[in-house]
């Protein structure tokens, strides 16, 4: 007799398994500010990045395995650049990208054997804030329309309620970001098995990209150097005895030489 | 389904590290997207009896491009017309697009083709730089180019010929440079100034005697303007300003500061100037006829490193 086991069982052990392992992430933050969209999180990588653009108005987030996500990030680039390529860039929409995601998301949930170890975001900056739209799409493929902000990884109801507490319309970038790191340190504190142990953030240790309402054309860049370490230090005033923040704000010139510039 | 099928069917060419080319992806995602793809499959030969191509005589043209070196960069210049056969088609194509920020393409040739092919260079070109994190050099850009023409060979053989001409700043070296294609795919680097298209022999005439070595972008584009008057003075298919309509040549310069198309009123003063110029001497500023200064009048120079 060949081995039965039921849907529900396949269903629930994967959803448990992809839940799990997603639960064991470092945060990262999505939030919506007067002048765009910006994007934070943990990364001490340089090269493995966890935001990119996607198109001219939107961009990518994800957090999990870098593999899988760079998968999906890769395949989003290629469905909106033939939609652009096809119709018009006009006709390329964060809602069309999340959708295609969703598609192939929860293909690949009922389909294999395991399912991806991801959390996404998708996010396209409007005309005003109000015409910001952000979507998280999940490892089972559902999708999710956010306002203001979202939070992705481990973690995410802690980090949302410290973000929940302190969003307002109409943030500056600098307000923002500071809310961000905010709501991002408070995850970080004494949890072993999803900050490594570490409380500080560095310049070095994070990634900061924005979707710039006030560009042309294309309108993702990186927040990197110099900028970013400014950045931190206007959003860490009365942080100086954490570790590693306190080095960054006390040396912002070493570290903006050393640092990568703004690509 | 196993490992191996993650996601595969309708998402097939999608997925998996693939290729970092928009073109090679295109190829295998929509083929039928591809430019030239029509004229090569479909043998457009004319049923009477006439000769193969000529079908392509009726469609629309775009005509001369130029583009010169300028100091710390590159001006692309091309005229606004268009003609099909011996009927002007557009007064006001463009034939100058930004290809990246610190790149142009311009093309002369069946304009759909052409236009085509600009079009798929430019997603090309951001498609790269998206997936790789990174820009391609100017030279990768020139040679992607190259093989882009070459795949248009089979229409190019059915008469839908185009020829680009892209130029750039070379972030690298530091200095803007120019590049040449024939039909076949062939890439030819060009070194001070260059020109394509029906009334590229006179603009290239026109250049070599107003060209000097480190021009100012200000200078070189006005070079330019003359250069593509010249054209249009000798040649019917190229439009030269058309000051009634208040229809200019596009101009674009791009240096370290990426890539910059001049406003109508900008490429509109040069314009005026070369016009105002031609009322009093028609056949433009003289070049003088016994070279001074320097042994060889200090216009031969390559461009140096």
């Amino acid at each position: 007799m060949p081995f039965y086991v039921s849907p529900e069982q396949v269903m629930k052990d994967k959803a448990d398994y992809a839940r799990k392992r997603i639960a064991g992430i470092r945060s990262g933050v999505v939030i919506a500010f007067e002048g765009g969209i910006l994007f934070v999180a943990p990364n001490p990588s340089r090269a493995l990045r966890k935001f990119s653009e996607i198109y001219d108005r939107i961009a990518f987030a994800a957090v999990g395995r870098y593999n899988e996500f760079e998968n999906l990030r890769k395949a989003g680039v290629r469905y909106a650049d033939l939609t652009g390529f096809s119709y018009d860039r006009q006709d390329v929409t964060a809602r069309g990208v999340a959708n295609y995601y969703a598609q192939v998301l929860g293909a690949i949930f009922t389909d294999s054997q395991k399912p991806y170890e991801v959390e996404i975001v998708v996010a396209e900056v409007g005309k005003t804030q109000d015409d910001d739209e952000i979507y998280r799409i999940t490892f089972d493929g559902s999708v999710a329309d956010e306002r203001n902000f979202v939070v992705m990884g481990g973690q995410a109801d802690q980090v949302a309620a410290v973000l929940k507490d302190q969003y307002r319309d109409g943030m500056t970038l600098a307000e923002a970001f500071a809310v961000a790191i905010g709501a991002l340190s408070s995850s970080v504190k004494g949890d072993g098995e999803a900050g490594g142990g570490r409380s500080e953030i560095a310049a070095t240790q994070l990634e900061v990209a924005l979707l710039d309402r006030g560009r042309p054309h294309r309108l993702f860049r990186r927040l990197t150097g110099a900028r970013l370490e400014a950045l931190l230090s206007g959003a860490l005033p009365g942080k100086k005895e954490t570790g590693a923040i306190a080095d960054a704000t006390t040396e912002p010139g070493e570290g903006a030489e050393s640092a990568e510039s703004t690509d | 389904m196993g490992a191996d099928s993650y996601g595969r069917g309708a998402f097939g060419p999608f997925l998996g590290a693939g290729t970092s080319s928009f073109t090679d992806f295109l190829a295998t995602a929509a083929p039928e997207l591809m430019p030239g793809t029509a004229g090569a499959a479909t043998a457009v030969t004319p049923a009477d009896g006439a000769a193969p191509g000529s079908f392509a005589r009726g469609l629309t043209h775009g005509t001369t491009i130029v583009a010169a070196a300028c100091d710390g960069g590159v001006v692309m210049a091309g005229d606004r017309r268009a003609t099909a056969g011996n009927m002007i088609a557009q007064r006001h194509l463009d034939k100058v697009f930004r290809s990246d920020d610190f790149s142009a393409i311009g093309i002369s040739g069946v304009a759909g083709t052409g236009i085509e092919l600009a079009r798929l260079f430019q997603v090309e070109l951001e498609h790269y730089e998206k997936l790789e994190g990174h820009a391609l050099s100017l030279d990768g850009k020139a040679n992607r180019l190259a093989s882009m023409v070459r795949g248009n060979i089979g229409a190019a053989m059915q008469g839908l010929v185009v020829v680009p001409l892209f130029c750039g700043y070379d972030e690298d070296a530091g200095f803007g440079r120019i590049f040449s294609y024939d039909v076949a795919g062939g890439r030819y680097e060009e070194h001070r100034f260059y020109a394509i298209g029906s009334g590229s022999v006179f603009a290239r005439g026109s250049l070599k005697k107003l060209y000097r070595d480190g021009m100012s972008a200000d200078d070189t584009a006005l070079a330019c303007m003359q250069a593509l008057y010249d054209a249009a003075d000798d040649d019917s298919a190229t439009g030269g300003p058309d000051v009634s309509r208040r229809i200019y040549p596009v101009v674009a310069t791009i240096t370290a500061d990426g890539y910059e198309r001049l406003t109508d009123e900008q490429a509109g003063a040069y314009a005026q100037t070369v016009i105002e110029g031609r009322l009093t001497d028609p056949d433009g500023p003289p070049a003088p006829l016994h070279q001074a200064g320097t042994p060889n009048g200090g216009r031969n120079a390559l461009p140096s490193g």
